[in-house]
């Protein structure tokens, strides 16, 4: 037996609430992070994430709050992710009881943030959060994916798995690749850029992005996985924690 | 009889709010503090630590910790180490090339783990000894551990002093990585009122929640 498939439910919170669209597009209110968050931990997730969609910075202090009372409430491994620019700001999540931190687009303009914040608080704390997606037209990558920003609205070029590669060797703890093709399409991660990346990088992987049916999550894991993050299928009931685990376990996976 | 009193040493290092927390939950009265009157006087000390080993040695230092620790183990009083807190208590650890002293409660040394994928990040299952009073009750359970150094032996150390009286330390093991390349690494220890955790027992859900229970028990 050795470490198990973590399976992460995914919060997207907005002003303290929680909220998911499809493709991040028409946001859909679903309740209190808090209460979901702490569902999520009595039905056996591995870790809870929150991704902070919130647009203003008075907004964001909502989320240390949120952090905070969410943090006293479960008893498994909490990340916060979204907006995070600086050192400071991982320090604050930190504080209000985060365990880890996710970084995206901050660490793309600047990728000295990740070895900042592996310097001050440990690699294990940074998850470092890549949304990448299939190259078209033009735009050509080594890989065949590239990096994009602004919620996969925009490409910047950068091949994603040299991205997770060089992220990994400045001091990311985690990669959290989370596919903008597959993102709420519910028919399956991507695999290949799964293996694309799990090829070249050493850290823990988490895949993110497309999970509809519990054979999903077994995939992932089969190429590669360490972690599988899923979104919708949780917080509307399609799909419970458990139905998720008893999945990888008749596929002969290490689960908890 | 009142609860146990528990002190989480504040030295900067480690999710001091969770261990406060997951203590609470588990009966014990919990405070977050540097003072060392308090951490010395306290039924129990638990020293958490996340982060660099050369930083947590160096925080400590600031609180003069290793003292504290010392002084509480010669009067029996229960200590607690977690994860980078439970490293320090050996003799030395390696980061990146460079060797850092500990507290040396245990000879050996902190290294890193070699598997294909490090840090080892999440549920692992352990090997605890028949007779662990920590792991009563859980000891087929998986923990949550986030590290990426360990210590892979652990030398009894204590055989000149070997009598009737000595209670050898207990050692519970734990393995990362695949047969072909992994590392079988110290994941608790239980040696008289010294005791360790290479996992988090605050972020282990009901499992970590019995394993403190039965740490907490044992102070009163």
């Amino acid at each position: 037996m050795s470490v198990a498939v973590r399976v992460i439910p995914c919060l997207d919170v907005d002003a303290g609430r929680v909220v998911k669209g499809v493709n991040f597009e028409n946001l859909r209110d679903a309740g209190d992070p808090v209460e979901l968050a702490s569902r999520y931990d009595g039905e056996g997730a591995d870790e809870v994430t929150f991704l902070d969609v919130s647009a203003s910075s008075g907004e964001r202090e909502t989320m240390v709050d949120v952090v905070r009372r969410t943090a006293d409430q479960i008893f498994v491994p909490l990340t916060v992710g979204g907006g995070v620019r600086s050192a400071d700001d991982v320090d604050r999540l930190l504080r209000a009881g985060a365990d880890k931190v996710g970084v995206n687009t901050a660490a793309i303009a600047r990728p000295e943030l990740i070895a900042e914040i592996a310097g001050r608080f440990g690699s294990q704390v940074l998850v470092l959060s890549v949304d990448a997606r299939r190259v078209t037209g033009d735009v050509t990558t080594p890989s065949g994916f590239e990096v994009t920003t602004h919620g996969g609205r925009r490409g910047t070029g950068i091949d994603a798995v040299e991205w997770a590669e060089k992220s990994a060797a400045l001091g990311a703890g985690e990669i959290l690749l989370n596919s903008m093709d597959a993102d709420g399409t519910n028919a399956g991660f991507d695999l290949e850029m799964l293996a694309a990346v799990r090829d070249r990088v050493g850290v823990p992987l988490i895949a993110s992005g497309g999970a509809g049916t519990p054979e999903h999550f077994v995939e992932a894991a089969r190429a590669g996985a360490d972690a599988v993050l899923a979104a919708s299928v949780f917080h509307f009931g399609v799909l419970t924690v458990g139905q998720v685990k008893d999945a990888m376990r008749a596929a002969g996976l290490d689960v908890r | 009889m009142g609860a146990p009193k528990v002190v989480v040493l504040d030295y900067g290092f480690g999710n001091v709010r969770s261990a406060v927390r997951a203590l609470e939950r588990v009966g014990a009265e919990a405070e977050l503090t540097a003072d060392r009157t308090a951490a010395q006087e306290a039924d129990g000390l638990l020293v958490p630590g996340v982060g660099a080993f050369a930083a947590c040695m160096e925080g400590l230092r600031t609180v003069r910790g290793g003292e504290v620790v010392d002084r509480r183990l010669a009067g029996g009083r229960p200590v607690l180490g977690i994860c980078v807190g439970m490293q320090i208590l050996f003799a030395r650890g390696v980061e990146h090339g460079v060797e850092t002293e500990g507290l040396g409660e245990w000879a050996g040394t902190v290294e890193r783990l070699d598997a294909p994928v490090v840090p080892h990040m999440g549920w692992s299952p352990v090997e605890a000894p028949e007779d662990s009073v920590l792991f009563a009750g859980v000891r087929d359970e998986r923990f949550y551990f986030v590290h990426s150094y360990a210590a892979q032996e652990f030398t009894q150390g204590h055989d000149d002093f070997a009598s009737k009286h000595y209670t050898p330390p207990r050692v519970t093991w734990a393995h990362h990585g695949t047969p072909q390349r992994g590392a079988r690494f110290v994941a608790a220890v239980e040696d008289g009122p010294l005791s360790a955790t290479q996992f988090h027992p605050e972020k282990s859900g009901d499992a970590g929640a019995t394993l403190l229970e039965n740490w907490v028990r044992s102070l009163a």
